[in-house]
């Protein structure tokens, strides 16, 4: 039977099983979004395109599989650009369908045209124009796979309205073949035997692990091989919840915020085995003197992120789950007490710290008792900022898919949509958005799509009338003038706007509020936006100013 | 460092976007880039001119490896290759010198293709080389117009195989070992 390109669309979503679509319609996406409406597709409807591309992406995460929205032409594809940016920087799969205008007036600044292929390039994986019916089952199954393999990323489909319209014969393909894409998932043998041998001799070795483990799945493999060979390892922000943070060979975060103890291991290592990870600067600190004593191995699926900014001894390209196994099956128990007693010793020296006293509210105090009340096993997503590396260090993170936050591209808004994302895919599970007062009024119109779906998110809004994290470097670097970074005046409250929405919310000013609102939070069963006054003027502390080396380290008096 | 870098590529809609947007998002320069067909109709061969240190060119050929519609990379600086290129030129001539021209042009084997009362144009194929000194002999003349079609290259070697996978990462991952283990020695 001959379906039409907007059914051959929705089959073509439910083949991929598809839980649930975000997106907005708008002229051209209508005859796509016609067959939708009684297709049996969940279908969330954002009040903005960036919070579906930012929900897509927060459900890949939390989920492992591809998020998928779909939004109109032009400024509904524009929209997007942002989401599809900051998933492509941590590569998350999903694949995000816009409409266009009709094939036979393409390039004639039609209403709502943009050149969506041309602008969406650079942030994508790889992108598509829907140009024949016939083509349409085969792309969206390529898209489905090259999102979600190899190094995952958004993937772009565009689909005019005339292609949705056009009918064809409609065959779903079992297999993808695609000539130039066939990404290398067993490492060579060679390079594992050398790494293998390497580790065996290594005196000082550290695992700096990154976003690729939990993308490829491979928290297990790495507990057991550090476990194994008791290697100590530190995570990048992405990295966090692939490796238990209560474990004794935590070291927790590295990088700029990073602990003491993960940065002083980094720069003493013989040995660094860089797993998933890609030596971004707000990692390595200055790049010629990041870890100067260390061989390096580096496991990547991405053959190009070897020696991009730093170049190492041992590459292995391929899945980290499979060499990880491969690894742990050729090492033993290292014989490095003297290491990691060094290590301990700076552990003890250089806790995480902060000033508790006073009844003012402090961002590390809140996560702190978030962590403690959801065991440390809730889905935590976040904006970017203070508020974002505070639930870095203090949430201490046990699972995979718990942290969902912009690592790369750093974008602010992110984490409440995300969140709402995350719960979709996860809806067994507790999801926080710790969020920064800037942050959340990026993106705060999503209130309503939380409310309309009943989707039970927890928004702590971390107030502390500043972009904080500017707020932060102009007080170190730029003698406290205040630039543009000041928000506290024109700060609604934040409650009253989500009671207006008709979420619950709570306004908590004072210390000892803290707990019981957390606690009435974890009691609702509808979405909550907690309202947290805090500290004005708190820094985030270790810091590595730019251009330093990790071990020149900014701390609290 | 001049390089001299084949693509095999989908001959796609869109793709020669991708891979100059590669380039210029990257921050890599572009010297010529030549496309055309090949011996496949599904298939077009470009010829890359880039310049950049052995990291860089390492950099450009991972990255043009990742992009989808990119079905073979090769740098062919290092090999034994033919390249060409052809360019027209039109040079300012009049009675008096216009057989001074056709000297320089013989001398080269190249072709004049078009010439009137105050200008002749000529064909000239070659490598860099040849076309660049064909340039500054003719300069004094006065040469009112240029064209380059850029350099296209073939290896010597038999043809890039076009089932088989792209580049193997593995070829490549000893070449950074022993680059570090000298410069620690």
């Amino acid at each position: 039977m001959e379906l039409t390109g907007a059914q051959i669309m929705v089959e073509s979503l439910k083949q991929e099983k598809v839980e649930a679509i975000f997106g907005l319609p708008g002229g051209v996406i209508l005859p796509t979004f016609d067959v939708l409406y009684d297709s049996g597709l969940r279908f969330i409807l954002v009040r903005h395109e960036q919070g579906a591309s930012h929900m897509a992406d927060g459900y890949a995460r939390a989920t492992g599989r591809p998020g998928v929205c779909m939004v109109t032409s032009g400024p509904g594809a524009t929209n997007t650009v942002t989401g599809l940016a900051t998933a492509y920087m941590d590569s998350v799969p999903m694949v995000c369908i816009t409409g266009q205008v009709a094939t036979t007036v393409i390039g004639s600044d039609a209403f709502q045209e943009a050149d969506t292929i041309g602008i969406t390039r650079s942030v994508t994986k790889h992108n598509y124009l829907v140009k024949e019916v016939r083509d349409l089952a085969r792309i969206v199954k390529e898209a489905f796979y090259i999102a979600s393999t190899g190094r995952p990323g958004p993937v772009l489909i565009d689909f005019p309205v005339d292609v949705s319209r056009a009918k064809t014969e409609f065959v779903y393909p079992k297999e993808v073949s695609i000539r130039g894409y066939k990404p290398t998932l067993a490492g060579h043998p060679k390079q594992i035997e050398k790494a293998a041998e390497m580790i065996l001799e290594a005196k000082r070795p550290v695992l700096y692990v990154g976003g690729g483990c939990i993308a490829s799945g491979a928290a297990a493999e790495l507990t057991e091989f550090a476990r194994k060979t008791g290697i100590p390892v530190t995570t990048t922000v992405l990295g966090l919840g692939s490796f238990p943070e209560t474990d004794p060979l935590s070291l927790r975060m590295l990088g700029m915020h990073g602990t003491h103890y993960a940065n002083y291991s980094v720069q003493g290592s013989d040995l660094l085995i860089a797993v998933g990870a890609r030596f971004d600067d707000r990692v390595t600190g200055k790049v010629s003197l990041f870890a100067p004593k260390a061989r390096i191995i580096h496991i990547d699926i991405d053959p190009s992120s070897i020696s991009k900014t730093i170049p190492v001894h041992c590459p292995i390209v391929g899945d980290v789950k499979h060499i990880l196994r491969a690894l742990t099956g050729r090492v033993k128990k290292l014989e490095i007490g003297e290491w990691t007693a060094q290590i301990e010793e700076w552990k003890k020296k250089h806790p995480l710290k902060y000033d508790p006293s006073g009844d003012v509210v402090r961002q590390q105090y809140v996560i702190d008792k978030i962590g403690e009340l959801t065991n440390h096993e809730a889905v935590v997503t976040t904006g970017v900022g203070q508020h974002q590396m505070w639930t870095a260090q203090w949430y201490r993170f046990q699972n995979p898919r718990s942290m969902i936050t912009s690592g790369g591209l750093g974008t602010m808004g992110y984490g409440f949509p995300a969140a709402i994302g995350a719960k979709i895919g996860r809806p067994k599970e507790t999801v926080f958005c710790i969020d920064g007062d800037g942050s959340f009024q990026m993106t705060l119109t999503e209130l309503a799509t939380a409310v309309y779906y009943k989707i039970p998110v927890k928004v702590v809004i971390m107030d502390n009338a500043h972009h904080g994290m500017v707020r932060q470097w102009q007080e170190l670097f730029y003698n406290r003038r205040y630039s543009g970074s000041e928000l506290g005046p024109s700060n609604p409250d934040f409650s009253k706007l989500a009671q207006a929405y008709g979420a619950l919310g709570i306004r908590v000013e004072k210390k000892a509020e803290v707990v019981p609102a957390l606690e009435k939070a974890l009691q609702c069963d509808g979405p909550v936006v907690l309202h947290m006054v805090v500290a004005k003027e708190d820094n985030v502390y270790p810091m590595v100013p730019t251009g330093h080396a990790l071990d020149q380290v900014m701390d609290m008096a | 460092m001049k390089h001299t870098i084949s693509v095999l590529v989908e001959n796609h809609f869109g793709v020669l976007a991708h891979v100059a947007g590669l380039f210029s998002a990257r921050g890599f320069n572009i010297d010529s880039l030549a496309v055309g067909e090949t011996e496949d109709p599904t298939v077009s061969r470009m010829t890359i001119i880039a310049q950049g240190d052995d990291r860089t060119i390492e950099q450009i050929t991972k990255q043009l490896n990742k992009l989808i519609d990119v079905i073979k990379v090769q740098d062919l600086t290092e090999e034994e290759k033919i390249s060409r290129e052809l360019v027209l030129i039109k040079a300012q001539t009049g009675a008096q010198n216009r057989s001074e021209v056709l000297q320089i042009v013989n001398t080269f084997r190249a072709k004049v293709v078009d010439v009137n009362p105050h200008s002749i144009t000529v064909e000239v194929t070659g490598n860099e080389e040849k076309i660049d000194a064909i340039l500054e002999l003719l300069r004094p003349f006065g040469i009112k117009e240029v064209v380059r079609t850029g350099t296209i290259a073939l290896s010597r070697k038999s043809e890039l195989n076009l089932k088989g996978p792209k580049e193997a990462p593995e070829a490549k991952v000893e070449k950074p070992e022993k680059k570090i283990t000298g410069k620690k020695k």
